[in-house]
């Protein structure tokens, strides 16, 4: 039978804010264990919590970017369960009124657009870190992590496939650091992704029994997981066996999922409103302040940048990768009109030498205003292109300017007629031969010549000019 | 050495003020007061001499410096068991935690103490603030200064013994569904609920967070007045406290009622209200009238589902707020415990006495998936409606009068046994918790075994003024001075 994927994700991403959900404690959770912990996040007996204002800002800028409707008037709720990964035994999370709900988000898998609806995206508070290689039948928490400003986004079962998650996670990721709200670092854990995966034959409606694959450090992991989890369900309803609920982790190593605990429907959360915070109102004139500041997005972006740069889809999509990298991209332009020389310079070597580096394109010595002087120099033939990823070296090293390399260098390119005439005159006279096979008819040997004139010239001489004043030579 | 135990707040106050006497020596006087009767009483759990005395010091040093003194400089008071101090232990008079120090001050700790409050020490509770007897204590029985024999009311039972007694001249308790008002009747002082959100609730340990509220217990209307001026305040800490311009609460205490408005709500008045405490909050109403109050028929038609609605209430967020003592990062921690999951059970088992265990149980009962409609979220509903009751009543009125509980304070051990009828002892002061009203019980009387009985006046929201006006005016004219009981 042929059969087919219904795929929901929930992402948790902690959003950047300065100080924990609740409590005034820094968000930096690699100090040593238990160092920025209060009261409030140690759920000590009479702390009570406070709602930090720049949690639902983030919050709801991400839900004016899932085209979510925003409430109005929400509220958190205690989730009640045991376990020592709260330092209260009850999480404040949204339960029936989250601050953000349904909205979508449009993916493109193999050029096609899909849209993915969004149920919710509530605000809720991260939880503490076990330990359990204490050793002496101990294990350690760390509250550090406790409290910190967690958004849970929910998709509504609208994925078919490894391709579409993937496809969601990626553009997902993208728009929260367009927003400026999550570092996204997966290993971190500072994005958590999850995946409901359940198939049923083609064409059917109800769903089949589904498995969450849980705790998976990347995009790729959740791929091969979601891939994996398909072929398995597929294999034993195929065999005639039944798809049991439970959670699945997913081994990395062994490419596989497994069992980690079944029907994860059992709890009860007990969810009621939390009596010690009052409700969250975000008014026309706060969601209105929220919405002025957001930025461009990824798509509408790599859409403007081809109406406006005339680049291709795919150079479009590579620039837009970050939020910096399409400013960066755009500042150039802006004074280095050729676009696309534009783009093939961030793409090519400045993108090789950054990635040789381990840098980040936000923080390196080179300013668009002088990569964009270094193209122009080549466009006015001061340098030819190879020179040019020379300097483009250099500056990347020091931060200083092109021009001022390529004088202290001596790398100007030597367009003079007069000068190169006589340089390629010289390299013709010591090679007689090759000056024969092209006379003979053997084109191709204008290649090796011309190379023999750039040796001669460390490289220097305008490539376009030689070839001219080299064909003329010849043809004499 | 004069018995400056039995002055009140403001009288201490002006006095130290004046320099007619020292902190000190007033200190002293409650200390000496404290070894005299508390063996009997019971109210302290904890005393903190040294502590105090060097608090009096330090007024005394500031009296003669000529600095400025804060508003309860020189007064000695005590705390219940769950405000939050650095000083001592905080325990809720709960074995679960048994030995535990906060780590921060409440913020009406912190504010007693800016004012200059002499803190004696804390005082006794039912546990975690569930009961109306003070004898589900795990540290220690309290008994009622009027007759040794007698509860002293709950759970601020000890705060009221402690005021009664003149062992501290106010002490700060929470009133969770009647806790300072019921107590305060009992032992026969003054006691007030402020309107939910008037105090911060930061560092007061939470038994039901949108009904607690801490409030003084005093001699006199004069010093709950006084109190409750140096504890109100909008706290960045607590996102449900109000924020509202400063009151000088003791200005209103005008004693003028002439053409107030105080409603009668008719389901007050029931066969449950002992024929005894009838006839006194009848002739209270008298009191009033001669100086000009005027008197209306009320209905608070929802009145009858208060209990119900509270017990549903009550122990649901009851369950989640106990949650956090599991012997994890504080308290007792019970020491046979294999497993995480036996950690919890046994730890909680033997931490928590039978009243604590009945409400978290009942509680996690009501919230439960399935009952949640029929329970919790019906309750909610009720809630809304018996406020409405007192929304509508309160255009009739300015203040309600009712008794504060049905009869005087019971024997020890008369109702331990029943819960449902230990329960039906709030049944007069649930409302104002539910409806987030303020609420004052002051003494009308002493019944015929001797036992003080409270009047119970019911606020609007925010209107304390009005409150302690009548409160003040009917004490000033009631020619009801209970005195300090003869403690034997
Ligand atoms: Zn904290």
């Amino acid at each position: 039978m042929e059969f087919e994927a219904v795929i929901g994700m929930e992402v948790h991403v902690q959003l950047n804010c300065k100080s924990k959900v609740f409590c005034g404690c820094s968000t930096n959770f690699h100090a040593p264990p238990n160092t920025n912990v209060c009261s409030v996040c140690l759920g000590m007996p009479g702390a009570m919590p406070v709602l930090n204002r720049e949690m639902v800002t983030k919050s709801v800028a991400v839900g004016l970017a899932l085209d979510c409707t925003i409430s109005r008037w929400s509220k958190m709720d205690r989730k009640n369960y045991f376990y020592p990964d709260q330092s209260k035994n009850y999480q404040i999370s949204q339960y029936d009124l989250p601050i953000n709900h349904d909205g979508f988000l449009d993916i493109e898998v193999d050029g096609k657009s899909k849209r993915i609806g969004i149920t919710r995206a509530h605000m809720e508070e991260d939880t503490a870190r076990n330990t359990h290689t204490l050793g002496g039948g101990h294990s350690g928490v760390d509250f550090n992590r406790c409290g910190l400003p967690l958004l849970e986004i929910v998709t509504e079962p609208d994925i078919r496939s490894a391709d579409e998650a993937f496809a969601f996670l990626t553009e997902l990721k993208q728009i929260l650091q367009y927003l400026g709200v999550s570092d996204c670092n997966m290993e971190e854990g500072a994005l958590r992704a999850e995946a409901n995966i359940s198939i049923r034959p083609k064409g059917t409606e109800p769903f089949g029994t589904k498995t969450e694959v849980k705790n998976v450090a990347s995009f790729s992991g959740t791929y091969k997981a979601i891939e994996y989890e398909i072929a398995r369900q597929t294999q034993v309803l195929n065999e005639g066996g039944k798809v049991i609920q439970e959670t699945r982790g997913w081994d990395d190593d062994r490419g596989v999922t497994f069992s980690q605990r079944a029907k994860e429907s059992a709890h009860d959360y007990r969810y009621f409103p939390e009596p010690d915070l009052v409700p969250i109102v975000v008014d026309e004139a706060w969601e209105k302040s929220i919405h002025e500041l957001q930025p461009e997005l990824p798509a509408p972006r790599r859409a403007r940048m081809v109406a406006d740069y005339g680049l291709s889809v795919y150079d479009a999509g590579v620039l837009t990768q970050t939020r910096a990298m399409a400013d960066y991209f755009e500042a150039t332009t802006a004074l280095a009109p050729d676009a696309k020389k534009v783009a093939n310079w961030i793409t090519g070597d400045l993108q090789a030498l950054i990635s040789n580096a381990e840098g980040d394109i936000r923080v390196i010595k080179i300013t668009p205003t002088q990569l964009a002087a270094m193209i122009n120099l080549i466009e006015d033939g001061t340098i030819s292109g190879k020179i040019a990823k020379e300097v483009l070296v250099d500056m990347f090293q020091s931060g200083d300017d092109p021009k001022a390399i390529i004088e202290a260098k001596g790398l100007v390119q030597i367009s003079d007629t007069g000068e190169l005439e006589q340089r390629i005159a010289a390299v013709l006279a010591t090679h007689p031969a090759q000056v024969e096979e092209f006379r003979s008819g053997k084109e191709k040997v204008i290649g090796f010549l011309v190379g023999q004139v750039m040796k001669a010239t460390q490289g220097k001489a305008n490539p376009k000019m030689v070839n001219e004043i080299l064909r003329k030579q010849l043809s004499n | 050495m004069s018995d400056w135990f039995n002055k009140t707040a403001f009288e201490i106050r002006e006095a130290v003020a004046q320099g007619d006497v020292s902190a000190r020596e007033v200190t002293t006087s409650f200390l000496d007061r404290i070894e005299a009767v508390d063996g009997a009483v019971g109210a302290y759990t904890q005393l903190w001499n040294d502590d105090a005395l060097a608090q009096a010091d330090a007024v005394d040093a500031k009296v003669k410096a000529g600095e400025a003194l804060g508003a309860l400089a020189g007064v000695p008071i005590s705390l219940k068991e769950l405000i939050c101090t650095t000083s001592g232990e905080t325990t809720c008079s709960s074995r679960i935690l048994n030995g535990f120090q906060s780590p921060y001050n409440a913020t009406v700790t912190k504010k007693l103490l800016a004012a200059d409050a002499i803190v004696l020490g804390k005082v006794n509770m039912d546990e975690f603030a569930m009961g109306s007897s003070t004898e589900n204590s795990a540290i220690q029985k309290t008994a009622n200064p009027w007759k040794l024999s007698c509860v002293p009311g709950g759970s601020s039972g000890g705060s009221a013994a402690s005021v009664a007694s003149a062992t501290s001249a106010l002490s700060f308790g929470s009133d969770t569904g009647g806790s300072i008002r019921q107590p305060a009747a009992f032992c026969g002082c003054v006691g007030l609920k402020p309107t939910y959100g008037r105090v911060s609730r930061y560092g007061l340990v939470a038994f039901a967070s949108s009904l607690d509220q801490i409030g003084p217990l005093s001699k006199d209307v004069r010093d709950a007045a006084l109190a409750l001026n140096v504890i109100t305040g909008k706290d960045p800490l607590d996102a449900t406290s109000a924020d509202l311009p400063a009151e000088d609460f003791t200005q209103a205490l005008t004693g003028d009622v002439k053409g107030l408005k105080i409603g009668l709500p008719k389901e007050y008045f029931v066969d449950a209200l002992s024929s005894e405490v009838r006839t006194m909050v009848e002739a209270s109403i008298e009191v009033l009238k001669a100086q000009g109050a005027e008197f209306v028929e009320i209905s608070l038609p929802h009145t009858d589902y208060a209990v119900a609605v509270y017990y549903i209430v009550a122990p649901a967020e009851a369950s989640a707020n106990l949650a956090r003592f599991d012997g994890v990062r504080y308290g007792f921690r019970h020491p046979d415990a294999k497993n995480v999951a036996e950690l919890y059970v046994k730890t909680k088992t033997e931490g928590y006495g039978k009243e604590v265990q009945r409400r978290i149980m009942l509680g996690t009962y009501v919230l439960s998936s399935g009952y949640y409609d029929a329970y919790y979220l019906k309750a909610q509903k009720v809630r809304t409606l018996i406020k409405q009751d007192f929304d509508e009543a309160f255009k009739q009125c300015d203040v309600i009068l009712t008794p504060t509980a049905p009869a005087p304070a019971f024997t020890m051990g008369e109702k331990s046994s029943d819960p449902l009828e230990m329960y039906l002892n709030d049944i007069f002061t649930i409302s104002a918790n539910l409806a987030g009203i303020p609420g004052i019980s002051l003494p009308c009387g002493l019944s015929e075994s001797g036992l003080p009985v409270g009047l119970q006046l019911l606020g609007k929201a925010f209107d304390e003024a009005t409150l302690l006006r009548t409160a003040h005016c009917y004490e000033a004219n009631a020619g009801i001075s209970l005195g300090t009981p003869p403690i034997a």
